[in-house]
Formats: structure tokens, sequence, C-alpha cells
């Protein structure tokens, strides 16, 4: 092969590098990383920026490179040098490709595991009973009908620097086309999710209708919930802000518009607005919602409980209803 | 002793156009029926396609409606996986491996003929379904939301889908039996092109995963209109069986869509550039290593919905490992340009585009299989932008590659090379601006399937609109120019490209039996500049084939 000099290669290969570690760190692709475990998820898509970065300016180097530097001139009839083969060469490109994925494989486990989703009490199967007691507290079981025996989908979990505190627990429910946020500490029922920073939240995931995902891009976390299973996400956020909690699974004609917010808030924000939500009657009885069968409902009657009395983000459910009094 | 070959084939007796629409058994009829026939389909995806753009150039529904919106979604994928790329490979693979393995016909004429005539019924049937409310849950069909959102198009869409797995079974026991059965006497199997390597992967790959889908969807079509509960929750059944059950078939689709065209890449890539295939054992066994890997993959689709941690650990395993034999394809495609006297016609030029884009879903590819990642990106325009560039960077660039390497072949008839490179240059760059800014996008929280989205993604998805209109308006050319060439093209010789391949040993159009008498393996199918001399012109291969050929008498 008729490789260019090695100074030339080596400034070439010294060029890619810089340019690649660089990018790697600059590409400012990601939305704001609201937690660390966001932040290690960051760091391996950075990582996997760099590699890509690399393996790229060579790929089309090499292809730009060919197209000028071989193009046959015009009346040439002749034939390229008969090379078949070059074993060295050939082992040299099939193992760096293996040594990269093999580093890249063990990091995302590293990565992986440290968000807790090796951890052994979220990975064990759970018996089924556990979880169907756990959804009974705040006696909203009615809205189980769907899923008689619950079975367990696992998660991720908590994270080893999570598991001290006890998190925050908020029963999650994905129906056509919203979000239902429980908190079974308070009685409050919500279309909104709010948690304080610094302590972890646990997400228990269930479906009322289809498959809906969780997603809340600034965590970088998503888990499905699918009827019949429930799934747990544990999380815990540094950063203050307002995040969409977007539905990442088709889940319908509305899809796209449904979304809620998540409010991760100081200890103290969250107080004020649980003291301003708390329900009246401590037993919870008093909110509960009626579920409306969205086989018989046109999307306008649907929609419309949940936009009086959940407060689901008015922007979203303004447009949701214009397109559904469009369609009707 | 050339005039004397050229006036024999003169006399010999060639298709009418109204075989073509006969059930014919003759492979390369069915060739050219699969290919036209696919090509309706992609326009009528494409055109889908386009639609739904139009719909995201605003974040609100206003172009077409939400309902209307995941139908086009539902069948644009539907159409352009099982009705475009899957039997374009097909076509490809009926017209050309009797061809490269010096037989007559395929091994099974008739079941060939019965294989394509499922396509196109399968196509009808489903377009159809728009007068009975399209199917609008995805080409995956996930339950419980296939299961309540419109019965008869769902129930269609099973059907059509079951019609097209059929004929692509069919289909891959032919290829099999052919490729192993079939090739003249002198020829091993790794003296075989490497096209036929590629189809022998993605045949078995087909053969062993096809019939898991047609068990999912049969199971599924219970659960609709018979009230069985395989996949219904409020039944007690499970939906993440389905899921399983569909991705074991639909992850291996993605190599049966693209291995062929590994295939026809590295047919293009050694004629044009003048030089042999560098390692061709490497790409050879490395078709054969992404059909085994990709069996062993298939629930890295499912990494959110509640897989247990160590089998993610496992499938993100298994898929990275798939980034080592595509590598070396890659790399040896590279290898085979190095130094080469590199022809940039339209063949060629979509041959580097194909590795040029390819290579940016293949590295996207490595991104997403990463489980943590993964959980991020899942089910968001950063996997539309990935699979795009892998099936319309990848399949669909070296599909086009293909078809304007072997028109001469297939039709007799020259292409217009000035069209052509217009044809790439407006799909290059279209096909960039369309799915690049995709992947910000997908980073940035918005998720696919979506009619409506919010205002921030505005720009990025304007972009995207403009790059797909540009993709509809490359393919003005493409299409003007096959049909100027067909009515009015320059005739083709038998091998314009030089290429050592039996297919350019005989007439083109190739006459009924294939050749006039048995082809000779005279050389591998890429010894380039090896014996430059004797073979360097049309001539000289002619008057050798002939002697040769007088020989073996």
């Amino acid at each position: 092969m008729n490789i260019p000099s090695n100074i030339i290669t080596l400034i070439i290969g010294i060029v890619i590098t810089l340019i690649s570690l660089w990018y790697g760190q600059h590409h400012g692709l990601m939305p704001v990383a609201a937690s660390k475990d966001a932040e290690q998820i960051d760091g391996i898509f950075n990582f996997m920026m760099t590699i890509a970065t690399g393996l790229f300016l060579l790929v089309e180097g090499i292809l730009l490179y060919c197209v000028i530097r071989f193009r046959r001139r015009p009346g040439d009839q002749t034939d390229g040098p008969p090379v078949e083969g070059n074993v060295p060469l050939e082992i040299l490109w099939t193992a760096i490709p293996t040594v990269i994925v093999f580093i890249l494989a063990v990091y995302s486990f590293e990565v992986y595991n440290s968000l807790g989703g090796l951890d052994p009490v979220i990975s064990a199967d759970r018996p089924s009973e556990t979880v169907a007691m756990k959804q009974h507290h705040a006696g909203h079981d009615h809205m189980l009908a769907m899923a008689p025996q619950s079975r367990v989908a696992l998660g991720i979990g908590t994270s080893p620097e999570n598991g001290k505190v006890e998190p925050l627990v908020v029963d999650v429910k994905g129906i056509q086309y919203a979000w239902i946020f429980s908190y079974p500490e308070t009685g409050i029922i919500s279309g909104e999710l709010h948690a304080p920073i610094d302590r972890p939240v646990q997400l228990n995931i269930s479906a009322g209708d289809v498959i809906h995902a969780v997603w809340i891009p600034q965590l970088r976390l998503k888990q499905d919930a699918i009827p019949g299973h429930d799934a747990t996400l544990v999380f815990k956020t540094d950063v203050a802000g307002e995040y969409p909690i977007i539905c990442a699974e088709l889940c319908g004609s509305y899809h796209g518009g449904m979304k809620a917010m998540f409010y991760a808030q100081t200890p103290d924000e969250f107080e004020t607005w649980v003291a301003a939500n708390r329900p009246a009657s401590e037993s919870g009885e008093a909110v509960a919602l009626h579920l409306p069968d969205p086989q018989i409902m046109t999307d306008t009657e649907y929609l419309a409980p949940y936009a009086q009395e959940m407060g689901i983000n008015s922007a979203a459910l303004a447009q949701v209803k214009a397109v559904s009094a469009d369609a009707i | 002793m050339t005039t004397a070959i050229e006036h024999l084939t003169g006399q010999l007796p060639r298709r009418k156009w109204t075989d073509y629409f006969t059930f014919c058994t003759d492979h390369k009829v069915i060739g050219i029926q699969y290919l036209v026939t696919s090509f309706l389909f992609f326009f009528i995806g494409g055109s889908f396609a386009e639609a739904m753009r139009t719909e995201l150039a605003t974040p609100d529904p206003d172009f077409v409606s939400p309902e209307l919106y995941n139908q086009l979604m539902t069948l644009h994928g539907t159409i352009m996986i099982f009705l475009w790329i899957v039997p374009a490979g097909a076509a490809f693979a009926n017209y050309l491996i009797p061809l490269m393995i010096g037989a007559e016909d395929m091994a099974f004429p008739r079941l060939n003929a019965v294989a394509f005539w499922l396509t196109p019924p399968g196509g009808v049937l489903l377009i159809a379904s728009f007068f009975v409310g399209a199917p609008q849950a995805g080409w995956t069909s996930y339950p419980p939301l296939s299961l309540i959102s419109g019965k008869w198009g769902e129930e269609i869409w099973i059907l059509s889908v079951l019609l097209v797995g059929t004929s692509s079974i069919l289909g891959a026991i032919n290829f099999v039996t052919t490729i192993l059965k079939m090739r003249i006497k002198d020829m091993d199997l790794h003296s075989m092109p490497l096209f036929c390597w590629a189809m022998l992967a993605t045949s078995s790959l087909i053969l062993l995963s096809t019939p898991v889908l047609a068990a999912a969807l049969i199971l599924l079509s219970f659960d609709l209109i018979a009230g069985t509960s395989f996949f219904n929750p409020t039944g007690g059944g499970d939906p993440v069986v389905y899921q399983h059950l569909f991705w074991f078939y639909s992850h291996p689709a993605v190599y049966i869509m693209i291995l062929p065209f590994f295939g026809v890449i590295s047919e293009v890539i050694p004629v044009h550039a003048r030089k042999p295939i560098f390692g061709y054992r490497a790409i050879a066994y490395s078709s054969l290593a992404i059909s085994f890997l990709g069996l062993i993959v298939w629930a890295h689709h499912m990494f959110t919905s509640g897989t247990p941690g160590w089998l993610r650990m496992f499938f993100m395993a298994t898929t990275m490992l798939i980034a080592v034999p595509t590598g070396i394809k890659i790399f040896s495609w590279c290898g085979t340009l190095w130094g080469g006297k590199i022809n940039l016609n339209s063949a060629m030029l979509f041959a580097i585009g194909f590795l040029a884009s390819f290579l940016m879903g293949g590295l996207t590819g490595i991104m997403v299989a990463s489980v943590p990642f993964d959980i991020h990106v899942h089910d968001t325009y950063f996997v539309v932008g990935h699979f795009h560039y892998v099936l319309f960077g990848g399949s669909a660039l070296a599909l086009f590659s293909g078809v304007y390497h072997w028109f001469p072949k297939m039709t007799g008839k020259m292409v217009n090379e000035n069209l052509g490179r217009l044809h790439f240059a407006l799909m290059f760059i279209g096909l960039n601006l369309t799915f690049l800014p995709m992947h910000q996008l997908g980073l940035q929280g918005m998720n696919r399937r979506i009619a409506l989205y919010d205002p921030q993604f505005q720009g990025l998805n304007q972009l995207s609109t403009l790059g797909a209109y540009l993709l509809a308006v490359s393919t003005f050319p493409f299409v003007i120019n096959v049909i100027w060439s067909l009515w009015k093209g320059e005739a083709a010789a038998r091998n314009p490209w030089r290429a050592l391949t039996l297919e350019w040993q005989t007439a083109s159009p190739p006459i009924i039996e294939n050749f006039e008498e048995e082809p000779v393996l005279w050389s591998g199918p890429y010894d380039f500049g090896i014996d430059s001399e004797t073979i360097d012109s049309e001539e000289t291969v002619a008057e050798m084939l002939a002697e040769v050929g007088a020989e073996a008498r």
C-alpha cells in the first residue's frame, strides 16, 4: 500500500485526535443535565462522540483523498495495482474496533451499574403481591382496573449513594393522553410532578390503557409504562428547574400532545406546594378521579376533566384541544 | 470472432414487454418485475414521507390530522421496508444470482414466480386499507395500541405483511438452493462473487427469523378478531411477549435490508476502481458473522421496556460486536479504493456516497447500543436519524448504485451519466439535510411518531423538511434518466464496464437461456490488474472467452 510518508501520517493523526477530543467535549448537543446520573450519561456520550468524530474524520478523509488522488485520468484504461489484501493491516483494523467496543461496553456497564440498573433490590424479580399491595395505599385501586395481576417490569433503580435517604414515592399512571401523579405520602393527586432536589424520587410507573413511556430529557431517563407491568424508576435531581415529561412511546393520535411538567424544587418550595395542594380530606377519596372511557368519548370531552382538576400544562392542552376540535 | 458472437446474439429470442405482466418463470423477468414494483412503492412511500415532513414544518398539526399522520407514518414505514428495500434486494438477487454463477435459471423457477406474485397483492391491500381506516399503530404495531386503534386497518396490515413475509421466505429458499447447487462446476464458494455471499447470509437470516414474525402476527390477529388474549393485558396477556417476537424478526430485518446492498457495493467498487476487492474472504465471512450476530441482538429495541439489567448488558455487548464485522467491510472497501483508478460515474458516486453516509449510521448505531445512552434517545428523533442513515444513506444509495451499474446489462442501454450525477448530487445533499438535524432534535428532547411538537424544535424541523423536498426533487432526474435511456439511450455492449463476473459475459440484455453456451470461469470475479495486457479490452475478453470455450468443448 502506498501510505504517505510517516511524518505526514503522524501529523494527520495528531490533528484528527485533537479535533475529536475538542469536539467530543464541545458538541453542545445535549440539553441541561439536571442530575449527577445525567452527567455520567453525558460523559459516556462525550466519549462516544470523541471516538465517532475520530473515525468519521478518518474514513471520510480516506474517501475524499481517494476520490481526488486516485481518480481515473481521461484515456487511462489500465487497472490499478492487484492488491488483494494485507493480513497485518486487516488484523489491525479488526483489533482496533474490537478493543474500542470492549472499552465502550465496560464503560457503559459501569455507568449503568452506578445508575442502579443492576441494583439487587430492583433487579430481583419481586413477587407481584408486594407491588400490588403498594398500589392500594392511596385508595385509588380502581384505577388499576387494567392490571389485575401486576407483573414487575424492571426499571432503573437507586444508585448506591441514593440508597441512604428514604425516597419520595410517586405513583405515575399513563393514560391516553395524560400523566397522573399520585403522592401516597400526602394524598395529593396531580397532573404535575413536583419533587424536592437532593432527595431521591421513586416513580412507580403503570399504564391504564396502552403503552406509554416516561421520558425526562434533562435526566436522560426513560421508562416504559406497560399495562400489566409495573416499573420503578429512581432518580435524584441536583438542579432546580422545570423539565418536560414526555411520552416517548406511540400511544395514539395525540401522542405528541401527551406532556406534563416536572418541577424540581428546593425543599421549601416543595413544602409550599404540598401545603397548597394537600387535599382537605386526608383520606384521599375526595379527589378520587372518575376514569372516563376513551372508547366512547370524543377527545375534547375526554381531556376536559384533566384540564380542570389537575392543572395539566395549559399550553399543551390548548393545543391538543384545538387539534381535536379540528379533527371533529 | 467478436463479430461472430455479436451476430449470433442478434438472432436469439428476447423478451416482449408483455412478458413482464405474466406469470413468467424466467428469473430475469421476475427480477425486473420485483425492481419495477418496488420502485412504484418507493414513490408511494416517499410521497407519504413528504406529507409527513410537510406536516412537521410547523409545530401544530395543521396539514394533516394526527390520525392521518399516524396512518401515513405506519404505511410509510411498512411500505419502505416490506415493499421497497426488501423486494429491491430480491430483485437484484433474482436477476443476478443465476447469471453470476452461470446457471440457466433459479433452482425453483415456479416458486420464484409465486414469490413475486405475492408482493403486489400485499402492497395493493395495504394501500387499500385507507378505505376502511388505515392502521395507525406504527410499523411495529405494538399491542395494546394496535388492538384498539382501528380493527380492520390493523387486520389488513397483518395480512399484507404476512403475504410479503411469505414471499420473502419462498425467495430465500430459492436463493440458498440456487447458490449452493447451481454453480458452474469450476466455481467453488470462494470464487463466487461477493453478492452471492451476501445473499447467502441474507437468505439464512430470512429463513431463521421471518417465521417468528409470522407467528407473532397470527397471534396478534387472533387477539384482534377472535378475542384471545395472547398480548392483550385486559385478559391477562403480555404485550412484552409480542415485542420479543416482533423484534426477533425485525432486528434481523435491518440486516435483511442492508446485507444484499453490501453485496452490491462489493460488486460495484472493484469494477469502477479497477482493483481486486481488498480482503475477499474477510468481506464474505463478515456477512455471515453479521447474520449470526443479527439473531442475538433483538432486545436492544426494548432497553426501556423493563428488560432485566443483566439481559440488557448481554444485548448491549452483542449489539456492539456487530461493529467489528461491519467495520471490516468498510475498511476493506476503502482499501479497494486506495490506489485504484476510480471512474466517478453514477454507479461509483452512489457507492462512495453509500460509504460516506452509511458510516454515519454505523457510528450512531454503536452509540445507541450503549444502554445508558440508549435509554435517553430510545424512541426519539435521534433513532429516526440513525436508521435513516442506515437505510437511506446505506441501502437506498447502494440500491441506486446497483441500478446504475447493472442498467446496461438489464436493458441493453447505457444511462445518461450527467443526469445520474445530478441525481446523486441532489439526493446526497437532500438526505444529509433531512436526516442530520434529526440527531440533534432527538438529543434535545423531540420524541418520534408525533404530528405536533414543541415550538422550540421548529428551526431544525424546517431544515429537515427542506431536505425532504430536495430528496423528492432528486428522484426526477432519475425517472427522466430511466425513461429517456430506455427510449433513446446509447446501446450497451455486453461488458461496458470491463467487469469480470459472469453476468457480463453474456449479451446485454441477456438472452432467454442466459448464456449462448455454458460460461467458463477464466478468472476470479475481481482479478483486475493481474494480467492487464490480456484483459484490458473487450475484444480480447471475447476472444479469450471463445478460445477457452472451444477448448472446453
